[in-house]
């Protein structure tokens, strides 16, 4: 039913899809920003906000992890382009990079989780940890859900079912990910580097 | 395409969005009679305190009514949870989960939703979550009892606030995918000719509402986050330094703002009270159309100001905070949101009331119900005003005057709004019509005797009687006003007793109703275009074509006094 919808035309043009996961990632806009000015409003406003030092959250190695989301996201565009040009082999191949960076991500945060636990950076610990705990492993479980619904599109790429024609989900999935990789884009400043 | 159906797939795991809509309605419809059950209880001790509870007093359990007296703390929970339940799983999942999901597909000539399995899902989330918060009354720790605005740190540390919070998820994330589905079907699916300037008011209201809900719910989800971390992983983003409950310092790393609480809750619940107002707004205009028959007075204003409440509901939640220590100037800029907000409200009940002048009204069931909601709606929201000045919000805060307000608007607004949608489209649903002798006595039975619960709430509050008092005795200054008490617990159990034939009348009539014909209000929206009930996951016959705006009623040189939308 739905995918008769979305192929169907619509009124605005824009396949009922698309629309779908713009008008979604309006909502999770709300819901990080919800987060992240609690974390603004505290960090500037209360008297108990300690700042960890910069040598106890591991600047360089959060760089690197920032550099592997964005990354993944070129991987995403050039799997939607490889698709739109009819290479099944192009949308496999990035599909499967996109997938082994955000497993490197999330590799590198269980390396990082722990070594804040040994600095005494713990989610009750006080105001930073417990924002910086939330938020980031909020954004994780995105990251998780992404590579959850990039397994099915490589599932389906394997079996065939994209074409020049039909592949509208690979997109709706870029447009999901590289959301996912702002959200970091804006965490990483306001927790490494302020 | 035929497909099989078998009795789950047809009634239980449906994709139609008719089917869903039927199950969204009989489910708030319960949700709403147990969420007032509560209630009774609660007017039971505020007008007899310390006296037990009869009949049902001894089936009680013990934490709830020892030897049939009401226990304190149950006070709290049956407090929150009526107002819980009736906000999040009787109101808005009716007006807009039940008559959303069936209406809106219908009057804008749509097959079903853009997204049926999303569809699904939404009702199953608003399911799971209803069930967890029934569950909540006997599982460990009790249901919640910090208020339905469960400000923080009350509710950080008492009990049953956990189960409350994962609740709410299952019910954000619901109001989420159901808000997805409606912004993404009106944009996308109407009808061949179908303008934006020619939609019904109520499409307008939901589709509008769906915004609201889509851009107000995950702040609360957010904040839900945070309260329900601040529970369980002993963070304290709403815990300040070295708070002391129950005589001992917590031993939180502190830090937080309680304050913080407040703000993010009415930066979701400000707008939640015009996602309970919009679509009965949407339904009167409905209703008032076909019984006044002209067309509506201002549509484009009407549609307007549904639009530009939706905006202004996100910039007004700060006048629930006067009295938290609020800074002046913030105080004077939502005081002045919240006065221009009360203005396109004025503009929608005047364009209603304009709408009356000279016609020859038809007073039909559900004419009454939106004629009754004009001057109840009315009073509920000129009331709000004294509450959006801080001179007179100072001394009347948390008292009873603010209860008044709020359930006339909520009450005798919204829901006789919802009852008169329930008649209007009944026949549509199951092809009946609800019988209209026990209408006239549920709805007179109805109108007054919810004036009778509500209004003296005002002279009580006015009074000085605070709310969530458990036993109001206890002020000498409360007892003057005491014996209104006993008025509106009667006329509480009185408009229970006028349920009951409602009730009767809407199951009897969906089997043993006088059928009816495809039209039977003689209407111009395309719901009516449609056999009754419609049919199964596709509705029309074939697409229908609009080819005029939605309320062409009495128009000069034809013959009937309606040209319904899709018609030569």
């Amino acid at each position: 039913m739905s995918d008769s919808h979305a192929m169907a035309d619509t009124n605005t043009g824009i396949p009922s899809g698309k629309l779908g996961m713009w008008v979604f990632l309006a909502s999770e806009v709300m819901l990080f920003g919800g987060f992240i000015s609690s974390y603004v409003i505290l960090r500037t406003g209360s008297t108990n906000f300690v700042v960890p030092g910069k040598e106890m959250l591991g600047v360089p190695l959060a760089m690197v992890n920032t550099f592997v989301l964005i990354t993944s996201s070129v991987t995403m565009v050039l799997a939607l382009d490889a698709i739109e040009k009819g290479n099944v082999k192009g949308l496999i191949r990035n599909l499967i990079f996109t997938l082994i960076l955000a497993a490197c991500f999330l590799g590198i945060k269980s390396y990082e989780y722990p070594h804040k636990w040994h600095e005494g950076i713990t989610i009750s610990s006080g105001l930073f940890g417990s924002f910086y705990y939330t938020l980031t492993g909020l954004h994780m479980l995105h990251v998780v859900g992404g590579m959850a619904y990039m397994g099915y599109l490589l599932r389906n790429a394997l079996a065939g079912r994209y074409t020049v024609q039909s592949h509208a989900r690979v997109e709706y999935a870029g447009l999901y990910w590289h959301f996912v990789d702002l959200v970091w884009v804006i965490l990483f400043p306001i927790f490494y580097l302020l | 395409m035929e497909r099989v159906e078998t009795f789950w797939s047809k009634y239980v795991f449906s994709l139609d969005h008719k089917v869903i809509g039927i199950q969204y309605m009989i489910t708030s419809l319960l949700f709403l009679l147990f969420g007032f059950s509560l209630v009774l209880l609660m007017r039971w001790q505020l007008a007899y305190p310390g006296h037990p509870i009869p009949l049902i007093g001894r089936f009680l359990p013990d934490f709830i009514a020892a030897g049939g007296i009401m226990h304190p703390a149950a006070y709290n929970t049956l407090g929150a949870m009526h107002g819980t339940i009736m906000i999040f799983l009787g109101i808005v999942p009716l007006g807009v989960g039940a008559f959303g999901n069936y209406i809106l597909p219908l009057q804008i000539g749509a097959r079903d939703m853009a997204f049926p399995r999303i569809n699904m899902l939404s009702y199953w989330n608003y399911f799971a979550g209803g069930v967890l918060m029934l569950m909540s009354f006997v599982l460990p720790g009790g249901a919640a009892q910090s208020g339905w605005t469960s400000y923080a740190p009350l509710s950080i540390v008492s009990p049953g606030q956990t189960v409350w919070l994962i609740a709410m998820t299952f019910l954000i994330t619901s109001s989420l995918l159901g808000s997805i589905n409606f912004i993404v079907t009106t944009l996308n699916l109407r009808a061949p000719g179908l303008t934006f300037s020619r939609l019904p008011l109520f499409v307008w209201a939901q589709f509008i509402t769906a915004i609201i809900l889509l851009f107000a719910f995950p702040v609360l989800q957010a904040a839900a986050i945070l309260q329900l971390l601040d529970r369980v992983a002993g963070t304290s983003f709403y815990l300040p330094t070295d708070l002391i409950v129950g005589g001992n310092i917590l031993d939180n790393a502190g830090g937080g703002s309680v304050l913080l609480w407040q703000h993010l809750f009415w930066f979701l619940a400000h707008p939640e009270v015009y996602v309970l107002l919009l679509p009965a707004m949407g339904i009167v205009a409905e209703i008032l159309a076909n019984g006044t028959r002209k067309p509506i007075f201002g549509y484009k204003e009407i549609a307007g100001s549904f639009a530009f409440i939706a905006f202004l509901s996100f910039i007004v939640w700060a006048h629930h905070m006067f009295v938290s220590g609020l800074k002046t100037k913030l105080s004077y800029l939502f005081m002045t949101t919240t006065m221009i907000i009360s203005v396109p409200s004025v503009a929608i009940l005047t364009c209603f009331l304009l709408s009356l002048k000279g016609a020859s009204i038809r007073y039909r069931l559900p004419m009454l119900f939106a004629l009754a909601f004009l001057p109840l709606f009315g009073i509920g929201g000129l009331t709000g005003l004294p509450l959006g000045f801080t001179p007179t919000d100072v001394y009347l805060h948390d008292t009873y005057y603010v209860i008044g307000h709020f359930h006339y608007v909520v009450v005798t607004g919204s829901m006789i709004a919802l009852m008169g949608g329930i008649y209007y489209w009944f026949p549509k649903m199951f092809g009946r019509k609800m019988n209209e002798k026990w209408g006239h006595v549920h709805f007179w039975g109805t109108v007054i005797a919810m004036n009778g619960v509500f209004f003296p709430m005002f002279i009580q509050g006015m009074a000085g009687v605070q709310r969530r008092l458990y036993d109001p005795t206890v002020q000498a200054h409360n007892l003057a006003v005491q014996p209104l008490n006993i008025l509106m617990t009667a006329s509480a159990f009185i408009l229970l007793l006028f349920q009951i034939p409602f009730i009767w009348n809407f199951f009897h009539s969906i089997f043993k109703g006088e059928k009816t014909e495809e039209n039977p209000w003689q209407a111009t929206t395309l719901e009516w275009a449609c056999p009754s009930p419609p049919l199964p996951h596709r509705n029309f016959d074939k697409e229908p074509v609009v080819r005029r705006g939605p309320y062409e009623y009495s128009v000069p040189g034809r013959g009937e006094d309606f040209w319904p939308q899709d018609k030569p």
